[in-house]
């Protein structure tokens, strides 16, 4: 009957072959070879990056500059929404239903399965009482995302702003910003990027087959916790900020404050100036390109790009090179006809200021005293080696930070302009120069120029006696409060402490009862000097630079009030609310009559001239381009912001054509 | 005997039982892993695959239990009934059947119960081939004999064929176990082993090369055995049969299937790469598995069949459960149960005194294997994908009920083998 009965085993041997078969194809898969372990994971876990908070940035008091402050988006994931009350919806929100509609279909197509933004930035109220209903619309929900926000609107050139990171930006940063991620463009923001920006977090999120997270991989345990970016204590002081950009406000400048003792900046005003928070939330764009087109250029960073003739303002400096080299004592006299003789009269003086020394040159400004000690220092190795004597002067002069990069603490600094005996050779031919034809360089004109930071940076020298920390604009770091140890070097000038006193006598009278007399600040021994810059192309710039109190120095300052004229009539006045606001807190009745809401509401705002070539270069680019409609306009804006009108602005056309250069003093010396 | 019949429990052979029940708790708890979802944690929750799975373990139980209960000779005699009516549900399921996945293959028996008539064609098919075969004056080595045999197995297959369900269709091949082991020749498999394999080849290597080899082959054994003159005969028609056939083989590819099976076929072949379409399912079941490593990743716990990656993972893919969540251990407890059924089943099969349970036995051997190793197969990436349930553990009621009946007939004549001979 069973005459197949071996067959059984073949069979088995059947069964069992091809189940080890199975088996043997299971070991390879599961335990041999990984790679769908990692193809698994892939599947599932996907990584979400987690923004830190950005740093906030505190004043000097600890008052906030800028911060994050919370905006909302609705976002909604179009599969999970069910029937709802859509108009009570639309009300909510402030849109209609044809708007609704819109935003439903686009979410629709970016993601029927993920969350896509369905209104941008709503306003707290909107998001409190759609917060409070979400429960009746299902699919929907808020996303919170931080903003950068500036409570005072100040000191924007300062900060600085941030921005989506570019492409080149993505490659150079190796891989560690991706497209939509933000970065410090300029001022604070880009310098101190990698201690604002802190540090990302990892999560690692499943996601099941449609992209849905559905929960933390292995508890989190792979998950990085993001870092909030380091706080930023700013050496700025908001009350005397704030006070200068309201001075400044209607007309072109900068105001530079600092702290002596440790070269910290206490005052960065750039003007004009503009709302840093036009510069966040939906309009953006649009306020960049009006920024851009505004023809006084507010992004302009003024105290550290733009650079001036120091004129008189320079004589200080002028006078403790010359003690140092032995070339003048205090007690070098001269006696001033109101011009100087020795180079054909040029330059001339304001008035004849009879026999002056040292100190009341510098208070009474007295151009021929330093033509003469110029010419001197000029001639201090030999009369026909004034290439030698320039080289050794320029190099006193770089040691004060001057027609040098300071290194502040934001970018795009100037070096400001100290000419090189090298310049003069190729303008002359070698050797042909001499002490007189470089004789303006003497009254801080010609070829000389400084940004408003190295003035600053000047007076804060002389406070010392003789040295300065470098100026800087971040005062600490994060809650420990590190300081850079850069800022916390002394960096003399190579001047003794003996040769300041009687340059600073000088300048104590500048205040006291010489140029910048109407600014005595009444019980505070304030130490200035007045300087106009020479403009070419218009009226000339106001220069102040003063320190104060004359012991013990607390503030050193500097004010350029460009298009304006002499340095006491506007530069100085300002310089001396900002220094008594800083010293007192408060501004009290000066004997001169002068009060700060005079210069507020003066609109000293120069007439924008475009010049043919000018217009080319303006045209080739597109995003400064101006029209004649907008210099109108803004003009026409400024002049009704003031509510007073300017008679005085008259542009000097004639004057615009003519060269700057060293070889003739140029106009006369106001003061 | 009297006393064996009246305790028939006692005659039951447990052993087998007891596998079937751990598949079936098996199947139940993959199938909750399979479908888990958060919002209904309970195993027992009705409105699940799971909950659902539950009531259909426990209705296979009491189905199993009648039948346990049932007069054995009245499935021997009712075999032909069993048969006809079967046929005629394959049929009625062609013009009135509900289309699911496009497969014509369930008959709405209304209260939301669907039956799947191929399932119990299994059963039938075992039952009438069996009782034919036992039959005193048949042999299957008889030609007329292995036609009718033959006939018995290819009805339903064609009908099945028709749905079209080619992973049933298929199951009904594995019927030719049950003809070689009434003493069907071994030359049939070795033939039907052997064209399967030139097939293959044909479609991945160049046509040329199989000849050449072909006829190495030929020339070697003629080489050996030359002398006999049959044998030579025999070996040199094979070889004309063979080239013919490795010509044919890529027409017969190419105009023979329908592109959808041909692409699936391609993809296990490594014709064609496509891991987002067709392959996205096979890629995704071997990730599953893969993943799972030794032990697991543990109950409940995998990611792939729980964020929905694989496909009809609750049903024609369950085993990517097994493998991701419970690891190449799991891979052999369910292989190891399955084989040791399946030697079990050889075993009560051979123990019999009546042809006609053992030729069941050995349909009931050859149906179940044959479900195991295409499922795994292809849930691995060794065969293309067909939809065929993995015995007892697969979600669904007809499958479930179906293997249950295939089996339990099994222990119902085995419990009864001492009695006397049905044929």
């Amino acid at each position: 009957m069973n005459s197949f009965f071996e067959r059984r085993y073949v069979i088995a041997g059947i069964f069992i072959a091809l189940i080890l078969v199975l088996l043997a194809r299971l070991f390879y898969i599961q335990v041999v070879d990984d790679r769908y372990f990692l193809y698994a994971s892939q599947n599932v876990v996907r990584k979400f990056i987690k923004y830190p908070a950005r740093g906030p940035i505190l004043d000097r008091n600890g008052k906030i500059m800028v911060q994050n402050e919370p905006v909302y988006d609705i976002t909604v994931v179009p599969k999970q929404v069910k029937p709802f009350d859509t108009v009570e919806f639309c009300k909510l929100l402030g849109i209609d239903k044809e708007g609704f509609d819109k935003r439903m279909a686009k979410a629709r197509i970016y993601s029927p399965y993920r969350t896509s933004v369905f209104e941008k930035q709503v306003s707290a109220q909107q998001y409190a009482s759609f917060q409070e209903r979400l429960s009746e619309f299902p699919g929907f929900d808020t996303q919170q995302r931080p903003v950068r926000t500036y409570p005072d609107s100040s000191a924007a050139q300062f900060l600085g702003y941030i921005g989506e990171v570019t492409d080149p930006i993505i490659k150079r940063s190796g891989g560690y910003y991706s497209p939509g991620d933000y970065i410090g463009i300029t001022g604070v923001e880009k310098t101190y990027e990698t201690v604002l920006r802190g540090q990302r977090g990892v999560e690692n999120m499943m996601v099941d087959s449609r992209n849905v997270r559905k929960g933390r991989y292995a508890n989190g345990a792979y998950d990085t916790a993001a870092v909030a970016g380091e706080r930023l204590i700013s050496s700025l002081d908001m009350r005397i900020q704030r006070l200068g950009e309201t001075l400044m406000t209607n007309k072109v400048g900068s105001i530079v404050a600092i702290e002596p003792s440790t070269g910290e900046i206490l005052c960065f005003v750039s003007s004009p100036t503009y709302d840093p928070n036009l510069l966040v939330g939906r309009e953006r764009g649009n306020n960049a390109a009006e920024l851009y087109k505004d023809p006084y250029k507010p992004f302009f960073t003024r105290p550290i790009q733009a650079k001036y003739p120091p004129g008189s303002s320079f004589k200080p400096l002028s006078a403790l090179i010359a003690l140092q080299e032995g070339i003048i004592t205090p007690q070098t006299t001269y006696l001033c006809p109101g011009r100087y003789l020795a180079n054909n009269g040029k330059p001339k003086c304001t008035h004849v200021h009879g026999l002056v020394n040292l100190s009341s040159a510098i208070a009474e400004s007295c151009n021929g005293y330093f033509a003469m000690v110029f010419e001197k220092l000029m001639n201090a190795h030999g009369a026909k080696n004034t290439e030698s004597s320039f080289d050794s002067w320029r190099n006193n002069v770089n040691k004060f930070g001057f027609g040098v990069k300071l290194d502040v603490d934001i970018p795009s600094e100037s070096r400001g302009n100290v000419p090189t005996s090298s310049f003069y050779d190729k303008y002359y031919h070698k050797g042909g120069w001499r002490s007189k034809t470089i004789l303006s360089l003497a009254i801080g004109q010609g070829e000389l120029e400084a940004t408003p930071l190295q003035l600053a940076n000047i007076e804060a020298t002389i406070a010392n006696h003789g040295f300065y920390y470098k100026p800087h604009l971040i005062k600490a770091i994060g809650d420990k409060q590190v300081i850079k140890r850069e800022f916390t070097i002394k960096n003399s000038v190579g001047i003794d402490p003996q040769y300041f006193e009687p340059v600073i006598d000088g300048m104590q009278n500048v205040v006291e009862h010489g140029t910048a007399a109407g600014s005595k600040i009444p019980g505070i021994i304030m130490c200035g000097k007045t300087g106009t810059a020479q403009n070419p192309h218009g009226k000339n710039h106001s220069v102040f630079v003063a320190y104060a109190p004359r012991d013990n120095p607390k503030i050193a300052i500097a004010v350029v009030v460009e298009n304006s004229g002499d340095g006491g009539t506007w530069a100085a006045p300002i310089a001396s609310f900002i220094v008594e606001k800083y010293l007192r807190d408060t501004i009290t009745k000066r004997p001169s009559g002068i009060y700060p809401e005079y210069y507020i509401e003066k609109n000293l705002l120069p007439e924008i001239i475009v010049k043919p070539a000018d217009k080319a270069k303006l045209k080739a680019d597109s995003l400064k381009k101006i029209t004649a409609d907008s210099i109108k306009k803004a003009r026409a804006d400024s002049v009704k912001k003031s509510k007073i009108l300017s008679t005085k602005n008259l542009p000097a056309k004639k004057d615009a054509g003519e060269k700057l250069t060293a070889m003739l003093p140029k106009r006369k010396e106001d003061e | 005997m009297n006393s064996h019949q009246r305790s028939f429990f006692f005659n039951v052979d447990w052993i087998t039982v007891l596998i079937y029940l751990a598949l079936c708790v098996i199947g139940w708890f993959n199938i909750h892993a399979a479908v888990f979802d958060e919002n209904h944690p309970n195993i027992l929750d009705f409105d699940t695959q799971y909950g659902k799975q539950f009531i259909y373990i426990l209705s296979a139980l009491v189905i199993g239990t009648v039948i346990l209960l049932l007069e054995s000779r009245f499935l021997s005699a009712l075999a032909p009934a069993f048969y006809v009516v079967t046929v005629v549900l394959l049929a009625v399921v062609l013009v009135a059947g509900r289309n699911v996945g496009g497969n014509q293959a369930w008959i709405d028996m209304g209260g939301g119960f669907r039956l799947q008539p191929s399932e119990f064609a299994k059963f039938s098919t075992c039952l009438l081939l069996a009782r034919y075969l036992s039959a005193t004056n048949v042999k299957v080595t008889d030609p007329k004999s292995f036609l009718i045999a033959g006939g018995i197995i290819f009805l339903p297959m064609l009908l099945i064929k028709m749905q079209p369900d080619d992973g049933s269709t298929l199951v009904f091949c594995s019927l030719i176990l049950v003809l070689y082991r009434e003493g069907l020749s071994v030359y049939f498999l070795i033939i039907i082993g052997l064209l399967a394999t030139l097939f293959i080849s044909a479609l991945l290597v160049n046509v040329w090369f199989i000849i050449i080899a072909l006829v190495a082959i030929v020339a070697l054994l003629l080489f050996l055995f030359g002398r006999n003159r049959k044998f030579a005969t025999g070996v040199i028609m094979g070889l004309v049969i063979a080239i013919g056939f490795v010509f044919c083989a890529k027409p017969i590819y190419f105009h023979g299937l329908k592109p959808h099976q041909r692409v699936r076929i391609d993809e296990v072949l490594g014709l064609s790469k496509d891991l987002r379409g067709v392959g996205y399912n096979q890629n995704q079941s071997k990730i599953a598995i893969g993943s799972g490593r030794i032990w697991g990743k543990g109950y409940l716990q995998g990611t792939q069949t729980k964020y929905a990656f694989v496909p009809e993972q609750s049903t024609d893919f369950i085993f990517c459960t097994v493998g991701e969540e419970w690891g190449f251990a799991g891979s052999v407890v369910v292989l190891g149960l399955y084989l040791f059924l399946l030697l079990r089943i050889i075993m009560i099969a051979e123990r019999q005194r009546a042809p006609f349970s053992r030729i069941y036995g050995y349909g009931v051997a050859s149906i179940i294997f044959c479900h195991v190793i295409i499922n795994i197969a292809m849930a691995i990436g060794y065969m293309p994908v067909i939809g065929i349930p993995l015995p007892f553990i697969s979600y669904g009621g007809s499958s479930l009920w179906s293997f249950t009946i295939l089996l339990f007939i099994l222990l119902k004549l085995d419990s009864n083998r001492m009695g006397m001979n049905y044929a």
